[in-house]
């Protein structure tokens, strides 16, 4: 009897251990599935020309070289804007904000910025940036628009990096007479610097992803050259990737896949560059 | 209570250099009472000791002396609180300058995670001293104070985590020394060190008490005994404020205390 019960309990845990795995994998299937469908089919579509040229007969031929570099200037100006604002808002939220309904409402409105769907920002951003600041559809435009939906993520990395600073430094700091701001400028944020880079890095690489708000802020179908200034119009990866894919009749398909494959290969090196900094900064931390 | 010399620990303290006093001081956090009417005068370049159970209040009263309690929401001080002579919570003191002058040593050694040398001169840094000699100058008289220079001299450049806990402790305490201080306060802290290194430190108190007014509050009696001229005895009434019992000479209060819970407490009846 004794005998026969542990078994039915063991029966039981490797049910369930068995269902767990079969559920991981699922999960993990259709990731794979994607990455590999996208390598597969566009892998052919890679070249030294189609990475270093401009695009031709309606993206048809040619390359993708100011889409690519239009990504990373959104990117750059995207973090510009986000990094500074969210770290000088995260310091306020966490050393000088007194905890009064005024704060609480701050801190919900930061969380509840991160659920607002990204086509909103982007009529936000033609109402303010394009129509009212007069910036026109222009990378900078686009840059502000992202920046803003990018601010609920720096700003929360920035309160949580901040926060995860010892007590006990403040503390010290405060004891030898530093001033708070000093205390913060020499001792909290050095310590807080690698997690907030982290976060920013995501948050770029997600402004990266973004199709729907640059869409009405000043992205371009198609585009002969770079943009010169950052009023000027300009190509990006993902909605270039959604023009060629629904809007240009007779596309060859491995030119479609090529271009998803640069998009993905963009975002994901930069999700491996945070990863790298949490690491390095994890190693650090647990050697000093 | 009020003479104008004692006999403590082989040392004659001049009783009339107070260096700092509280008169009737209440501590509230929010509705609670931390401390009640707590008057004590702390006599200059010696060693007080402030002893007591658990959550008598011992370090929130420490912690009044260079503002520390500020830091906490809701908190309130009534009463005096005065550092030779001049009341500390007045609306015109600056709480740097303060801290300056009353430097703090904490529980858990707490060095910066930075080398050895930059914990030693972060004060002066942040004060405004540039000039490289003059730094090397403050650390090496810091760390010499702290008698730690023998034991770091060769590593200045390494992190202050690399050092053994005794050392770390002591580098706080040179931290501290770097912005020369008139008043150290101590919040146990020897209670994460091991003997030896715990001898050491109180070795260091004695040192120190020739130029600095030292307060230090802890959980162990053999230390209160060993180290202090003065001691002060803390308990905490039903509605757990703080209370001050008794304070006198160390030597008083060890061997012949005035009130029975004191007794009580230094025999090992209770806490």
């Amino acid at each position: 009897m004794r005998v026969g019960s542990i078994s039915k309990r063991q029966f039981s845990q490797r049910t369930a251990f068995s269902l767990l795995i079969i559920a991981t994998i699922i999960v993990v299937i259709p990731v794979l599935v994607i990455v590999l469908q996208i390598i597969i089919n566009g892998a052919s579509a890679i070249s030294w020309d189609f990475l270093t040229q401009a695009p031709s007969q309606a993206g048809k031929a040619g390359g993708i070289l100011p889409a690519i570099i239009g990504t990373f200037y959104l990117m750059l100006g995207t973090i510009i804007f986000a990094l500074p604002l969210g770290v000088m808002a995260g310091i306020y939220l966490t050393e000088y904000a007194k905890e009064n309904w005024l704060t609480k409402s701050i801190n919900l409105a930061i969380v509840n910025l991160a659920g607002v769907p990204s086509i909103v920002y982007g009529l936000f951003g033609l109402g303010v940036f394009v129509l009212l600041f007069h910036f026109g559809m222009s990378l900078l435009s686009a840059s502000l628009t992202l920046a803003c939906q990018a601010l609920a993520m720096t700003v929360t990395t920035s309160r949580e990096a901040i926060l995860a600073v010892p007590r006990e430094y403040r503390e010290g700091s405060l004891a030898v007479g530093a001033t708070r701001w000093q205390t913060i400028r020499h001792l909290v944020l050095p310590q807080a610097m690698p997690s907030i880079i982290t976060g920013a890095v995501l948050a770029m690489s997600r402004a990266a992803g973004e199709t729907a708000p640059i869409l009405v802020v000043g992205a371009a179908f198609l585009l002969p050259g770079l943009p010169q200034s950052p009023f000027d119009q300009f190509m990006a990866l993902p909605y270039h990737l959604y023009t060629v894919a629904a809007h240009v009749p007779g596309m060859p398909k491995n030119t479609i896949w090529g271009v998803a494959l640069v998009l993905l290969i963009v975002v994901l090196s930069f999700n491996v560059l945070a990863t790298i900094i949490r690491l390095r900064d994890r190693q650090r931390r647990f050697n000093a | 209570m009020k003479m104008n010399s004692v006999f403590s620990n082989g040392k004659v303290i001049d009783q009339s250099k107070t260096k700092l006093r509280t008169g009737e001081v209440n501590l509230y956090y929010g509705g609670f009472q931390a401390l009640r009417k707590i008057s004590l005068e702390i006599p200059e370049h010696a060693i007080t000791a402030i002893i007591g159970p658990s959550g008598c209040g011992k370090s929130s009263f420490l912690r009044l002396f260079n503002r520390m309690n500020d830091l906490i929401v809701g908190a309130r001080v009534e009463g005096g609180v005065e550092l030779d002579g001049i009341p500390i919570y007045h609306k015109a003191i600056d709480v740097v300058e303060l801290r300056k002058r009353v430097g703090m040593v904490f529980q858990k050694p707490n060095p910066f995670p930075m080398s050895v040398f930059e914990n030693v001169v972060f004060g002066p840094r942040r004060h405004g001293k540039r000039n490289l000699g003059e730094l090397e100058d403050i650390v090496e008289k810091s760390l010499h104070q702290a008698a730690l220079w023998d034991e770091v001299k060769d590593k200045l450049g390494q992190s202050g985590f690399s050092l053994s806990g005794g050392q770390q402790q002591r580098l706080c305490i040179a931290r501290v020394l770097a912005v020369e201080p008139e008043v150290i306060l101590m919040d146990e802290p020897c209670s994460a060190l091991d003997p030896v290194a715990t001898l050491k430190i109180e070795d260091l108190m004695r040192y120190l008490a020739e130029n600095y007014t030292i307060v230090i509050v802890t959980h162990n009696m053999q230390q209160a005994a060993r180290v202090s001229d003065m001691a002060a005895f803390m308990m905490m009434e039903d509605d757990r404020a703080g209370v001050l019992v008794e304070y006198g000479a160390t030597s008083e209060i060890f061997t012949n205390p005035k009130d029975k819970r004191t007794e009580d407490y230094i025999t090992g009846r209770f806490g």
